[in-house]
């Protein structure tokens, strides 16, 4: 097992390595606009232009440039400065990740607390009105797109432009240490926007495995042995049924910590997806860099996490 | 001997109404079966016996099954019971074993936990105590060092090892009744042997009754003192089990009969397989729902369905057959030595005198 664990450690700094390379040469071969122009300015003259490419290190031959970003990175742990604010990357991650965290987690809790009960209650209650009518919310909430659906949130309960002035709106996300009740109530309409479509997705899931789980021969053992019901579903199906989508948690959760960009948008929450959208727009590389990395560390975390969690609770998994 | 059986199957109609047209699963099955006794109930798949037994146990009500007839268990019929009160006895009064001992254990869960759970089920022990009572039953059912094997989990098991694990798990509340059901399909055929001769024993040692469901003569052929073949949904043949190895009545009997291997009989004998698959159950053959299969039929077997009444002079040996008693003991005397139905048929003449 541990040997197993540090294996999968070592594939995971591999694969970093690889995606570092992938995003620096990516960013650098796709046609964009110059970073070195775009820092300096309207009407900004040549020289000035070339005295910042050089302060950037945009001179230097694509190679160099490469071996000194990567240097740095795997020596250092640094993630260079940002072209734009001249900031550090990894200091601006920091900075933005409290946020992201707060927003992935609530959302996390809220879509698997709404979205796994109604999925097993789909799945007992199949063709019944109340699956149809789950199904069918869910399947507007997987269609709908974040962005509309947190503006029209945001027009029904904002506390500044909504109709029924309930949530604060856009903008007000505070520190959790700064003030933990404004923290949560701000959070609460992009909790609800980020998690709808994972809810109804995890719905889905979490639907069609306990309906597979159910018609397998130990529930009927369960039901033969004269358990209740109840116990039945929730001590013989749901364990069984929620392990396949244990992966699919970990891997979405991993992805949001990488900053969820729609929804962060919309909310004007300063996380790593704001982080990365201004980024691009700025043709600021350290940063896409920094946050590319970031997700996939994330990803590579979370797929780890969930293997090892795999085996803990499903004992016929084991791993040499 | 109390004249009352313990579970008496009346007219038991089993019906799944599905898309495709009305499944009629069992359809007026009646059987007794005596405390401390065993009966055998032999069919191929889709014969029924499967969806009888889970009838008995009170497992098809929510599988959508319109039921009818009676089910009388120590003369409670279990039909009109509520389902609360069908929980209290599955598992405590009438416990089941089934076909794959893999898939019908939990895989999460510790075999020893699982047997612990079914006795906590019906009865408000300790936990402590219901463990130690894991390990008497692993221990009972010839799991070797059960102390230690109560904390594994299924796959750590054998084969043979997870059916007498199910055996145990069905044990602990000391059934009255033990429906086995294909117990020894899924295991090799020296762990079949084991398995069926550990069912004999506690049998004896805890004086239950059992019925054995199998599509295999031979694994009945020890263990019930009552064999009833069913086909179709409904049971063609019933008797003892030395009468029903010795002079079966039923061309379906003679087929499950001269489908089997045997040691004795002479190497050259060919095994005749019984032409056909089974019968569709929503789209059932008219009349006698065998003829289609049987080398025997006469035209109008396709119209007549037959009834089980006993064989003239022997009362507990019923069968549902439309050719005549004498006509049938000439075949089976010809089948018995040797030849093939075709063969039999031209030896004994056309049977209802057409020419």
């Amino acid at each position: 097992m541990t040997r197993y664990i540090i294996r999968r450690i070592l594939w995971g700094v591999v694969l970093l390595i690889l995606v570092s390379a992938l995003t620096f040469i990516l960013f650098r071969i796709l046609p964009t606009a110059d970073p070195a122009r775009l820092r300096a300015g309207r009407n900004a003259s040549p020289a000035v232009v070339a005295a910042l490419r050089r302060d950037l290190g945009l001179d230097k031959p694509l190679i160099t440039q490469f071996w000194i970003y990567m240097k740095n990175l795997f020596l250092h742990f640094d993630l260079g400065y940002s072209y734009y604010s001249t900031a550090s990357v990894k200091s601006l991650i920091f900075d933005r990740l409290p946020a992201t965290v707060s927003l992935t987690v609530g959302a996390a809790v809220v879509w698997l607390v709404v979205g796994l009960p109604v999925g097993i209650i789909s799945a007992l209650r199949r063709r019944s009105k109340l699956d149809r009518a789950s199904m069918g919310t869910a399947l507007v909430l997987v269609s709908a797109p974040e962005y509309w659906l947190g503006l029209i949130c945001l027009y029904l309960f904002a506390a500044d432009i909504g109709q029924l002035r309930v949530f604060p709106g856009s903008g007000s996300y505070v520190g959790i240490t700064s003030d933990p009740v404004k923290w949560l109530t701000s959070l609460i309409l992009p909790w609800f926007v980020l998690a709808a479509s994972f809810a109804a997705v995890y719905a889905r899931l979490i639907r069609g495995s306990l309906i597979e789980t159910m018609s397998e021969d130990y529930i009927r053992t369960a039901r033969a042995k004269g358990l209740r019901e109840r116990r039945v579903v929730l001590h013989h199906g749901v364990p069984a049924a929620i392990n396949p989508i244990l992966t699919i948690v970990a891997l979405d959760v991993g992805t949001l910590l990488g900053g969820a960009i729609l929804v962060e948008t919309v909310f004007n929450v300063p996380g790593i997806g704001r982080l990365s959208y201004d980024a691009i727009t700025h043709a600021d590389f350290p940063i896409i860099q920094g946050t590319v990395l970031l997700v996939a560390l994330f990803i590579v975390v979370a797929n780890i996490l969930a293997d090892i969690a795999y085996a803990y609770l499903d004992p016929r998994v084991r791993y040499s | 001997m109390s004249a009352e059986p313990l579970l008496r199957v009346e007219d038991l109609h089993v019906e799944f109404p599905t898309e495709d047209g009305v499944v009629h699963a069992v359809d007026g099955l009646s059987y007794d079966v005596r405390r401390g006794r065993t009966l055998g109930i032999v069919g191929e798949s889709g014969s029924g016996k499967t969806v009888s037994s889970l009838t008995t146990m009170g497992l098809t009500r929510r599988m959508g099954a319109r039921i009818s007839g009676r089910i009388l268990f120590e003369g409670r019929d279990l039909l009109t019971l509520s389902e609360e009160e069908m929980r209290k006895l599955r598992g405590n009064d009438i416990a089941m074993v089934f076909q794959d001992p893999l898939s019908s254990l939990h895989p999460l869960y510790r075999v020893g936990a699982q047997i612990v759970e079914a006795l906590r089920a019906h009865r408000d022990v300790p936990k402590a105590h219901a463990h130690a009572r894991a390990i008497e039953l692993l221990g009972l059912v010839g799991i070797p060092d059960p102390g230690r094997r109560v904390n594994d989990y299924p796959h750590e098991f054998s084969g043979g090892e997870r059916q007498r694990a199910m055996i145990a798990m069905a044990l602990v509340n000391e059934p009255k009744l033990l429906i086995a059901d294909e117990p020894t399909t899924a295991l090799d055929v020296t762990v079949q042997a084991q398995i069926l001769a550990l069912l004999e024993r506690l049998q004896r040692e805890l004086a239950m009754a059992i019925v054995i469901v199998t599509h295999d003569l031979g694994v009945v052929a020890e263990m019930a003192e009552y064999i009833a073949v069913m086909y179709a949904g409904r049971i063609v043949e019933t008797a003892p089990a030395e009468r029903l190895f010795s002079a079966p009545e039923h061309p379906y009997t003679w087929g499950l009969l001269k489908s089997i291997p045997t040691l004795e009989g002479p190497r050259v004998q060919e095994l005749e397989p019984i032409p056909g698959s089974p019968p569709s159950l929503i789209h059932r053959p008219s009349g006698c729902h065998f003829h289609p299969r049987c080398p025997y039929a006469q035209p109008e077997h396709a119209r007549i369905d037959p009834r089980s009444e006993p064989v003239p002079g022997e009362p507990a040996h019923r069968v549902a057959c439309l050719l005549e008693p004498a006509t049938r003991r000439r075949l089976w005397a010809q089948l018995r030595a040797g030849w093939t139905p075709a063969e039999a048929l031209i030896a004994v003449g056309s049977p209802e005198g057409q020419a």
